[in-house]
């Protein structure tokens, strides 16, 4: 199975050969705008940095490192931490994955390889229909909707069935991490289900019919010859989901139920980074107060800078221990 | 494929259009002179602060236009956001629920001198909750609310919530205490009267726009409060007395300072007023009133003025509205949910508004 390896005419080789024909005022003019754009990115990220660090500076002066570990959000003591917010943002995220991961994993295998065609193209635009409703409006659906059903069914029979465990115990509130999981598997499946169907649909059909040949189930063929091929296609896709699930702060506020604590309870009301700074920060007065909350910003900047890569690191063990093996 | 791809980019450019013109519109409201302005020359005014006051506001500045050609542009960015505003020089007046800090005065005193608190209207703030099948006749006194909100009484068939209500059969269930999750003037007052009544509460929690909350659950805004009582068996949670009626909510008859069970009224409201010391400066909670037939958790709204104007036309402009609001502006609050100043507030509102100035010269006399 050559099939994955690059194609030997890099595009560095290719950009070489361009290089040798200079003098084209047109393509001075048009390679200074491409730099210019990509100067225009970098320049808005790092002067993103410097002002969050300016204005957290306050924070970050009086609580030094103990801010991360810190579990007290008080206002009147001026006295500030980001754990419960860190563990809230952690924890919707996981349930969130868990639940949307294995849902667009199938609808993608079902969309590329299953599928009869009619059926394919309204099926992936309804999906990627999911992904184009505003946050908010998934979020009232989700007050209006999913909480009571949560609250009614979905946490009492937990309660009942689990209730031993520590993470389905405490009353059913409907509102905290177990709604606010579920709103984000929602919002994360459209994505994650878009990207996976394009890794998927990006496998060459000689992997599929040189596993056939070998006589191979059509889930065999799946398993083997589709999957481990685009698996890093996948693990992008997946990161890609868990950054916005990392960030969404409308929908998540209106489900989580926005109480500052750290319990292992999924029934348990909680906050997110986000949902913790689209509270407070219209009131927040004083510099301590409001430094806490940019530092909040700041601290969800270095956690999706750090999911990120980590899944960078599995997606590049992934492709050498493969390489190694070939 | 492609025309999938092809919707859903004009989808994006078309929601990216609407965000785009739903940006720009409200801010261009560029200042129009009328033609039936009055002497003396009236200019147009630019205020924020307090949201709670904002419905009452926007219909005097409506009524008010009508009245002079006045217009004013206000923000409600939120009593925090007022201050703020009102501090950096950016708006005419601010408006805040809460008094400011001393530090916040002492900020606002560096940058344009002395600085008001002028009273427009006092809000209740009802105590809603829900019981299955009890619809109305919840009685609480402070130290049970003050108990509850500390999370020390969990489950209304407690002892102490049953021996205040023995006609009424309360339930085994939990109590789910819903507070503000955004900071507020709202819960300002709120945890000002629990701080008065529960010195646990002053010692473990205090009193501010957004506090360390015992629990359990925070909504956003009056109508996330709301919602959240509504949908949760078993739950309590304090919003705007307007909120309450509209909504038609239970809400709890509260023992005030004199031990007499008040439902909140607007006319207990306005009673809360004349049971409390009211200083010339104005800063003061009406929490816990003295009043026998006062509501306890009442609170002023403010508007934020600095008494040495420097554009002559615009303070001119703010002290006739103001006055204009304190009195004849204040046939608007009752229908629309606010109580009247008592006649008390009125004289002392008069006053401050009196000594605003320009370069020394009285800019209002009687």
């Amino acid at each position: 199975m050559k099939h994955n390896q690059p194609d030997k005419t890099s595009p560095g080789r290719v950009r070489g050969w361009i290089k040798l024909r200079k003098g084209h005022l047109s393509d001075e003019i048009f390679s200074n705008l491409a730099l210019v754009s990509a100067l225009i990115i970098v320049g808005i990220l790092v002067g993103f940095i410097i002002i969050l660090n300016i204005d957290a500076m306050p924070a970050i002066r009086k609580f030094g490192p103990a801010f991360i570990g810190s579990s007290s959000w008080d206002p009147v003591r001026d006295s500030f931490g980001a754990l419960p917010a860190i563990y809230g943002t952690l924890l919707s995220s996981a349930i969130g994955l868990l639940i949307a991961v294995p849902i667009s994993l199938g609808s993608a295998i079902f969309l590329t390889e299953m599928a009869p065609s009619w059926m394919r193209g309204p099926t992936s635009f309804l999906i990627e229909m999911l992904a184009a409703i505003p946050s908010v409006i998934i979020g009232l659906w989700g007050l209006f909707v999913l909480v009571p059903f949560v609250r009614i069914h979905l946490e009492s029979w937990l309660g009942s069935k689990l209730g031993f465990l520590p993470f389905f115990q405490g009353p059913p509130f409907g509102v905290g991490f177990l709604s606010a999981g579920i709103i984000l598997a929602i919002m994360v499946i459209p994505i994650i289900t878009a990207l996976s169907r394009e890794a998927m649909r990006a496998v060459p059909n000689e992997q599929r019919e040189a596993m056939l040949a070998l006589g191979a189930t059509h889930w065999e063929t799946i398993r083997q010859a589709v999957l481990p091929y685009c698996r890093s296609g996948l693990i992008g896709a997946t990161t890609l989901g868990l950054g916005r699930a990392l960030g969404e702060t409308m929908a998540v506020t209106m489900v989580i139920g926005n109480n500052y604590t750290l319990t292992a309870s999924l029934f348990s009301p909680g906050s997110t980074i986000a949902s913790k700074i689209a509270d407070e920060f219209n009131e927040a007065t004083g510099e301590v107060f409001i430094g806490s909350l940019v530092e909040l910003a700041l601290v969800l900047f270095a956690v999706t800078l750090l999911v990120n890569v980590v899944a960078r690191l599995i997606v590049w063990r992934m492709t050498v221990v493969k390489e190694e093996k070939e | 494929m492609l025309t999938n791809k092809r919707l859903i980019s004009l989808t994006a450019i078309l929601l990216l259009a609407g965000i785009l013109t739903g940006c720009s519109s409200p801010a261009a409201t560029p200042a129009t002179p009328s033609a039936t302005v009055k002497p003396p020359q009236l200019v147009n005014l630019n205020g924020a602060g307090a949201t709670f006051p904002y419905p009452l506001y926007s219909k005097w500045f409506d009524e008010y236009n009508k009245l002079t050609g006045v217009q004013v542009n206000y923000q409600s960015i939120g009593s925090g956001g007022g201050i703020q505003q009102i501090t950096a020089g950016t708006v005419d007046f601010g408006a805040s629920d809460g008094v400011m800090t001393d530090g916040q005065v002492a900020a606002a005193e560096a940058a344009g001198g002395p600085i008001l608190h002028i009273p427009m209207t006092s809000g209740a703030e009802a105590i809603v909750y829900n019981i299955p099948g009890k619809s109305s006749g919840l009685k609480l006194t402070p130290d049970v609310l003050a108990d509850i909100y500390l999370k020390k009484i969990t489950r209304w068939n407690d002892p102490k919530v049953v021996s205040l209500n023995t006609n009424m059969a309360l339930p085994d269930m939990a109590i789910a205490v819903v507070h503000r999750s955004d900071g507020s003037g709202t819960t300002y007052i709120f945890t000002n009267y629990l701080s008065k009544v529960s010195p646990e509460w002053k010692e473990k929690v205090g009193n501010a726009n957004s506090v360390n909350w015992p629990g359990d659950i925070g909504g956003q805004g009056n109508a996330g409060v709301a919602g959240q009582v509504a949908q949760i068996p078993g739950a309590i949670g304090y919003v705007e007395l307007a909120y309450a009626l509209q909504n038609k909510m239970p809400y709890a008859t509260l023992q005030n300072a004199s031990g007499n069970y008040i439902v909140p009224t607007l006319a207990a409201t306005t009673k809360a007023t004349e049971g409390v010391t009211l200083p010339d400066d104005m800063k003061v909670m009406l929490t816990n009133s003295t009043n026998p037939d006062a509501y306890p958790i009442v609170g002023f709204t403010w508007i934020l003025a600095y008494v040495n104007q420097t554009d002559k036309a615009k303070g001119q402009t703010l002290v006739s509205f103001l006055w204009w609001a304190t009195h004849d502006g204040q046939q608007f609050t009752e229908p629309l949910g606010y109580a009247k100043l008592s006649s008390l507030a009125v004289t002392k509102a008069e006053n401050e508004i009196l000594s605003i100035n320009y370069q020394g010269q009285p800019l209002l006399t009687r």
